[in-house]
């Protein structure tokens, strides 16, 4: 019997060991001097970062300065107004493999990477699943997914105004700027926004929010962007029959 | 969205690297006609900015719908922006096709790279003391405010070279919102006039944690005592206090200079302490004030629908917001005996066009924007003040302010308290030069302060060799080294708008390149048809 259990015993550890290594070896194998996810977490905002990501989404580039979404196998980064040529901006399809040298910052809740440079890296490129946290909402462990590439689904459309319009256009007259709305799961409101510079009034994105309706019970998906709070840029929105 | 930079940044950066205004098609300067031709059909393209306030909107429809009413042969036509940087740059890409709106609404610096080509903005002082359709004249169908009933320290403020270009709109300054029950828990007194000793002495106070790292005034893991929304003016206001160089009339930069060093110093000391931070660092002064993260917040008047636990605008969840005492102060002042605040806020300008009958017809619906309907409605959406002494004097205008505090939404008590501040201090603002780049060495003074607050933060060394290389990147990034042979002063010899940039060099030495070529290869053809002509002649 005692042969048995030691056996068991022996077993139970291999098992666990190799569960071990194997969640180890899905962790990225990052270059010399990057950071990890769960170092740049750690890292004091104001400190200077760097880390390897795979372009998720591009929102916008002027004067050499590019903003983008970036994500690795274990977390998100947005990288804000990263010194970029336009030719550089071009190769930065979803998926690029690149390292980016920073600071670290937070403004209104959102943490970023600012004063950036990047190099593009060889590497397989990666593009994430959009990750449900419907049952986040509202809880504190939203915001350890902050600016990943998420999924909500099941959201009801609330009244934006007074007015009980669905939707409200930051230029209304012109409709060139981002449109903002309110969707409820479980009881409560939350604030989404479809970044006009991520995508534009020509996007299905855009147009299926012009055409929501209160009450309409939406799957959503984007990056979990934060504003005084989750504040999701909205790229993909389809309505349940 | 909200701190991202237009794309039309790029074209403007686009049509400014290549060409600047030289493709500018010339016009004749504007003169009145005669008379206003009544059976001829105006359209008047009219460029304003509301920032998703429906209110400031339906005024403007509003405005425009009366408008049409006394004049059935004048349509406006309205193209609203979020913000004045993208009507800037539409204006300057529209500039070069001559397609600019006929009225817009704008700041006195954008103006004057506007003027860089020639005769396209119209010098309004030519004409407004026109008995018939000037200011207030006979042949004007409303009550149009007189030149003289217009404030004149407002007036003066659109005068760029030797001409006034721009109409005051709406006029604002900054304010500092202050949480009093801080600053009395503190064991301070706000005064009537704050200091920046006083400021900074407070903030310092408040910038004190416990041994958890939470705050001691407000119990919080986040306190920022001391935040500034607008950089450029604070660094602008706090030298015309010291009576330090800033920029003369004629574009010469004298912002990088020992006062400014010193000043440097004194933020970079409180940067350090975590005692003060910025709007581009952190985020909006209001949200930090209203979360009981603050002490004093500055930002503009016209933001005081933002400010105080009873705002009626806000950016951040009611379960967030703390209930405490806001009070409103001028802007922290160097002498308290010799106050000077910023006087800010859009003006009006109008483009020149080919047909002078347009040009009047958005003249007149110019002066329509100054009536006192439009002033005192558009005024009271946020803390404005109206430019004209009859619209301040109104007994509605009274009333209004008189009503200060009844309620949290038109009367709310700190718009009412920003906006009396102007009202109390039209004699202590001041505008600075304003000259072709004058928009430049406004950002670069606000960079200073960014760059040394970021670089506290960040724990780098803050020297006389890090604030000189600061002022090297700076004045680069601004291009400071061009503005001087770019300033207005050019349109007053003849139009001379100094060397052309590289690149429309290239461009033009292409063309002349392409036309040789043809002319070489036309030359050719002929040569060879000669030829042939001859040869078959000789067969």
């Amino acid at each position: 019997m005692k042969k048995f259990f030691a056996m068991l015993l022996v077993l139970v550890l291999a098992l666990s060991c190799c569960a071990a290594f194997a969640e180890e070896t899905e962790k990225e194998v990052k270059s010399e001097g990057v950071m990890t996810y769960e170092e740049y977490v750690a890292a004091d905002v104001d400190s200077e970062v760097v880390i390897e990501a795979y372009v998720q989404a591009k929102q916008s580039w002027w004067d050499d300065k590019a903003t983008v979404y970036t994500q690795d196998h274990d977390g998100a980064y947005f990288c804000y107004n990263m010194t970029c040529s336009e030719e550089d901006y071009a190769k930065l399809l979803p998926g690029t493999k690149i390292k980016v040298t920073g600071y670290k910052s937070e403004w209104a809740g959102e943490v970023e990477i600012i004063d950036a440079t990047f190099e593009i890296e060889e590497g397989e490129p990666y593009v994430a699943e959009a990750l449900d946290v419907t049952a986040l909402l509202g809880t504190d462990e939203l915001i350890a997914h902050q600016n990943e590439f998420v999924s909500f689904k099941g959201l009801t459309i609330e009244a934006y105004d007074e007015n009980g319009a669905a939707f409200a256009y930051k230029n209304e007259a012109e409709k060139t700027d981002d449109l903002y709305f309110k969707a409820s799961y479980n009881g409560t409101t939350y604030d989404f926004c479809v970044e006009y510079y991520l995508c534009g009034s020509d996007t299905d994105v855009y147009k299926a929010v012009e055409a929501l309706n209160v009450g309409d019970v939406v799957d959503l998906e984007g990056f979990l962007y934060w504003y005084e709070g989750a504040n999701p840029h909205v790229t993909a929105l389809t309505v349940a029959k | 969205m909200k701190r991202a930079l237009s794309i039309a940044a790029l074209l403007l950066a686009l049509v400014l690297t290549l060409t600047g205004c030289h493709g500018t098609r010339s016009l004749s300067a504007f003169t009145l006609p005669d008379a206003f031709d009544e059976t001829k059909q105006y359209e008047v393209v009219f460029w304003a900015k509301n920032d998703t306030n429906k209110t400031q909107t339906a005024i403007y429809q509003g405005a425009i719908e009366d408008f049409e009413k006394l004049y059935p042969n004048i349509a406006v036509t309205m193209r609203l922006y979020t913000n004045y940087s993208d009507i800037y740059n539409d204006v300057i890409t529209n500039l070069a096709t001559g397609t600019t709106p006929d009225v817009c609404v704008t700041y006195p610096d954008h103006i004057a790279t506007y003027l860089t080509g020639e005769n396209t903005v119209v010098p309004l002082d030519t004409f407004w003391d026109d008995a018939r359709y000037g200011l207030g004249g006979s042949e004007v169908r409303f009550d149009a405010p007189a030149k003289d009933e217009i404030i004149p320290e407002y007036l003066e403020e659109g005068k760029i070279g030797d001409h006034v270009y721009a109409l005051p709109f709406m006029r604002s300054t900054e304010a500092c919102y202050i949480n009093k029950t801080y600053v009395e828990a503190l064991g301070y007194e706000v005064p009537d006039v704050l200091t920046w000793d006083f400021i900074w002495a407070v903030s310092e106070a408040a910038a004190q944690k416990n041994e958890d790292g939470t705050f001691k005034l407000n119990g919080q893991k986040v306190m920022i005592p001391f935040i500034y929304k607008s950089t450029d003016n604070m660094m602008i206001q706090y030298l015309k206090q010291c009576g330090a160089p800033y920029s003369t009339d004629a574009g010469e930069v004298e912002l990088f200079s020992d006062e400014t060093r010193a000043f440097l110093y004194e933020i970079a000391s409180h940067a350090r302490t975590g005692a003060f931070s910025t709007f581009q660092i952190s985020s909006y002064p209001a949200n930090f004030l209203n979360a009981g993260q603050c002490v004093f917040a500055v930002d503009s008047t016209a933001g005081s629908t933002w400010m105080g636990p009873d705002a009626p605008l806000s950016d951040i969840s009611a379960d967030k917001i703390v209930d405490f005492e806001v009070t409103v102060r001028p802007v922290p002042q160097v002498n308290p005996d010799d106050m000077k605040m910023i006087s800010q806020g859009p003006s009006i300008c109008l483009f020149n066009k080919a047909d002078t009958g347009r040009t009047l017809a958005a003249w007149l619906f110019a002066q329509y924007l100054l009536s006192d309907d439009v002033q005192i409605s558009y005024a009271e959406t946020e803390g404005y003040v109206p430019v004209t002494s009859r619209a301040q004097g109104s007994a509605g205008y009274q009333a209004y302010l008189s009503a200060g505090g009844a309620d949290n939404q038109l009367h709310y008590s700190v718009k009412i308290q920003a906006t009396r501040l102007l009202l109390d201090h039209t004699a202590d603002t001041f505008v600075t030069p304003v000259f072709n780049g004058s928009a430049s060495v406004r950002s670069a003074a606000g960079q200073l302060i960014e760059g040394v607050v970021k670089a506290e933060r960040r724990k780098q060394t803050v020297d006389d060799q890090s604030i000189d290389k600061l002022y090297a990147d700076t004045a680069a990034l601004y291009h400071l080294d061009q503005i001087g042979a770019e300033s207005g002063d050019a349109r007053d010899k003849g139009g001379d708008l100094g060397p052309l940039p590289g690149t429309a060099k290239a461009l033009l030495t292409g063309l002349l390149l392409i036309w040789l070529a043809m002319g070489a290869y036309l030359l050719a053809g002929a040569i060879s048809r000669k030829c042939n002509a001859k040869s078959m002649k000789s067969d």
